[in-house]
């Protein structure tokens, strides 16, 4: 074997013993081909060191009539996160498995758990599920946290405006920042430079998610919040924003809610050039012209006869027309936001549903693999053809 | 068996062109039953099953080990034949035809199964899932009547190598996985065209093939005896690789010949299918040339719910678990338009499956028309026609089949 050559490792004892495991490793597969180790360990483990990230659910915390906290054991090779980063998580729903982003509520916790809360959409298919039917025991599925919606380590001034379920990226800063204790709201070292205004909008009081912990570190001096009810104070003009953050100007704003109100805050901002950071929960409306659709072909592997074709009209995502037509494809937040379910382009032309933009490959011109395209947000511009 | 068109009464004959669509009507609205019950018990099922049949083939070899001694010998030899059996039938057959696709498992999934067989997912998928489904029983055209080397129906000229034919058959269900593997290749076919002028298709296919038969020989065959030498146990793990594989062998044979050989199933004539076949006249081909098994639970599971072969074939991507529940409505349908639902217990299926494989060894009408007496004579003719030319065999099967009509009409 030539792994000492491979690693470069130094040490004599450390090259057998990756020899010996190499050669274990072999017999292993070769023992239970056509099966691979990791489905025989699977059946004992499913969260150990080197399996496929999983997670097993602990609690279902209900935090308002139609919201709650899912906490989760992550698998051994969770690879930690920061505040305000999101995960994708893949849960069966009646049989069917489904990947959704959410944000991550918490900071890094020392018992190593980690916890999303979702509010459950009406008429959904995933929310609603976890809101109300997920078990503690259950094992669901999800792969290591990103985004870039992250708190500044140095602190400054700093605005969150939030509105419903956009909180939870927020709340999840916020706890890392203040924990809460039995004792009240600890304010460490690591918030001393944060000095923060957070501007929370709801429908009404009582679905307010969060709102316990807001008001706790409100009254702890910790953050200054604005609540803003529509049914109390009407739905919020962005204009109005000075008025009830008169240092506006000195703050750079998160924000994290529905893309009308994002869409609103970008061109306030920018009319300002004040800096915005914004994470979208929903996929902006279309704004181009629908196109006409197209024939798509998902090809699997090299053969021919595993390729599946789909007609798809303008209107529909790649991957609803792709999962409608049985094909399993990668995806996750289905707005635009995760990029959970890139796929290459290998030919032809798709639309980005959120501005119309088109994506053309063509074999010899663009990249020989093609290109990556999110199947969530791109509809077929006429035939293209999809390699998994 | 005739094919279905060259019989003097078509059991199909009182059906209108508007009955058959009617039929196709109400066989979708079953399947849609299903499809919109489908669910969380369904992904359960599967998934227990797959879970089961792991633990069982993980046990078995753990026996094994210690199958030095004969009573664990027998208790893990009988462990990994019923875990082999359930890999293939209950859970590769079905994943692979993506009748749990609808669940977005990778896992659990046509496009990513490989099964515990010589068959590669890919060339089983092929000629299986593509041709035999949707050529079910067309003479010519499903390779799966008689797998190419069989005479498996009247209309096929009776030939001297035919005689053979039961024993070709014990010998492919002996090596039945071997002989699915040859068969997903076109092995016969392929093997004819000189070697510069194969397809580099066909030459890939071989070698993922060849590769597959390595892999599950090397587990079978090598690894796990050298694993339980230690315990002294090498040799009687050898026996019981070889003695699973050839249960399931024997097993899966049996039970395919049941799905569509036993004496009245019907055959197509390729000519008569029309080139645009309608959905309720596929429906109604599927439902004429299958076969089922009656039984319990049990058996069902173990043919990996090939005892319903009816509802498989009208339905080949529903779960396997369901066709329990379709299957008395699709009866029921038989039996209101008049047609036959073929169904018996497992060993009169395969006795019968087996009677067509020796009747049709023999030339058309000489079973029928041999008795005790005149066996002797029979047997001189039989003699006559195998030793004979095309023209001696045209003459003696005319007579044949005069003897065998006057013998009906008496």
């Amino acid at each position: 074997m030539s792994v000492a050559a491979d690693t470069g490792s130094p040490s004599g004892a450390s090259t057998v013993a990756s020899a010996v495991k190499a050669r274990l490793m072999q017999v292993a597969e070769a023992a239970v081909t056509p099966l691979m180790p990791a489905d025989v360990l699977d059946l004992f483990d499913p969260l150990r060191k080197g399996a496929e990230l999983r997670a097993r659910v602990v609690a279902v915390e209900p935090e308002t009539a139609d919201a709650a906290t899912i906490v989760l054991r992550p698998g051994r090779d969770w690879a930690g996160h920061r505040p305000g980063q999101f995960l994708r998580l893949g849960v069966d729903v009646d049989g069917v498995r489904h990947w959704r982003a959410y944000s991550l509520t918490h900071g890094p916790r020392r018992d190593g758990l980690i916890s999303v809360t979702v509010k459950a959409v009406p008429g959904g298919t995933v929310s609603p599920f976890l809101v109300h039917g997920l078990r503690p025991g259950t094992l669901v599925h999800l792969e290591q946290a990103a985004g870039e919606f992250v708190l500044p380590a140095d602190g400054g001034r700093l605005l969150f405006v939030t509105a419903g379920s956009g909180i939870t990226p927020v709340i999840g800063m916020l706890r890392n920042l203040f924990p809460a204790t039995d004792a009240g709201v600890v304010r460490p070292a690591r918030s001393a430079h944060h000095d923060i205004v957070v501007v929370h909008l709801a429908p009404s009081r009582p679905d307010t998610i969060f709102a316990r912990d807001l008001a706790a570190l409100d009254a702890a001096g910790a953050i200054r919040l604005v609540s803003r009810f529509d049914d109390e104070h009407g739905v919020l003009d962005v204009a109005d924003l000075a008025t009830l953050v008169p240092d506006l100007d000195q703050r750079a704003t998160f924000a994290c809610g529905p893309a009308g109100l994002l869409d609103a805050l970008a061109a306030h901002h920018e009319a300002r050039d004040l800096p915005l950071f914004t994470e979208r929960f929903r996929a902006a409306a279309f704004v181009g012209d629908a196109g006409e659709g197209g024939t798509v072909t998902f090809r699997v592997g090299a053969s021919a006869a595993d390729a599946t074709v789909v007609e798809a009209d303008g209107a529909t995502s790649l991957l609803d027309a792709g999962e409608a037509a049985g094909v399993l494809l990668p995806s996750g937040c289905r707005m635009g936001v995760c990029f959970g379910c890139v796929v290459p382009l290998r030919e032809g032309a798709v639309r980005d549903l959120r501005n119309g933009a088109l994506t053309v490959a063509t074999p010899g011109e663009t990249a020989a693999g093609g290109l990556p395209v999110q199947t969530c947000v791109s509809a077929a511009a006429g035939p293209c053809e999809i390699q998994l | 068996m005739t094919t279905l068109t060259r019989k003097p009464e078509s059991p199909i004959a009182h059906l209108t062109p508007e009955d058959v669509e009617q039929i196709g009507v109400e066989l979708d609205a079953i399947r849609q039953d299903v499809l919109d019950s489908r669910g969380a018990d369904d992904a359960a099922y599967i998934r227990r099953v797959v879970d089961v049949q792991r633990r069982l083939e993980l046990a078995s070899r753990a026996v094994l080990l210690g199958s030095a001694l004969p009573p664990l010998w027998v208790l893990g030899t009988v462990g990994l034949s019923v875990a082999k059996i359930l890999e293939n039938m209950e859970i590769g057959h079905n994943v692979m035809h993506g009748q749990w696709d609808w669940m977005r498992d990778p896992k659990i999934h046509s496009t990513t199964w490989e099964w515990d067989n010589a068959s590669t997912a890919e060339g089983w998928k092929h000629s299986h899932n593509e041709v035999h489904h949707t050529y079910t029983n067309i003479v010519g055209k499903d390779n799966d009547l008689g797998y190419g080397i069989m005479r498996v129906d009247e209309d096929q000229r009776w030939h001297p190598f035919h005689l053979g034919q039961p024993l070709w058959n014990l010998l492919n269900a002996c090596l039945f996985e071997y002989g699915i593997a040859a068969y997903d290749l076109e092995l016969g076919r392929n093997l004819k065209i000189p070697k510069d002028k194969r397809s580099p298709e066909f030459t890939r296919r071989l070698k993922g093939t060849l590769g597959k038969i390595r892999k599950q020989a090397t587990k079978d065959y090598l690894v796990h005896p050298l694993l339980a030498a230690p315990f002294g146990a090498a040799l009687p793990t050898l026996a019981a690789n070889l003695t699973a594989n050839l249960v399931r062998n024997l097993w899966s044979h049996s039970v395919i010949m049941c799905g569509h050989f036993p004496e009245g199933v019907e055959t197509f004539e390729k000519k008569a299918i029309p080139e645009r076949e309608t959905r309720g006249e596929w429906y109604l081909r599927q439902m004429l040339g299958s076969a089922n098994i009656s039984g319990g639970p049990v058996t069902h599971l173990m043919t990996g719910n090939l005892s319903h072969q009816i509802e498989h074939h009208l339905f080949p991507d529903l779960p396997s678990n369901r066709y329990a529940e379709v299957a008395p409505k699709v009866k029921a349908l038989f039996e209101k338009y008049e047609l036959n639902y073929h169904e018996a217990p497992l060993p009169q299926q395969v006795y019968s499956a087996w009677h067509k494989v020796v009747r049709l060894s023999l030339p058309n009408g000489w079973l029928d028309t041999t008795t005790p007496r005149n066996l002797p004579s029979q047997l001189r003719l039989l003699h006559a026609m195998s030793t004979g030319g095309p023209k001696v065999r045209r003459a003696a099967q005319a007579r044949l089949e005069q003897q065998a009509r006057r013998r009906a009409a008496a």
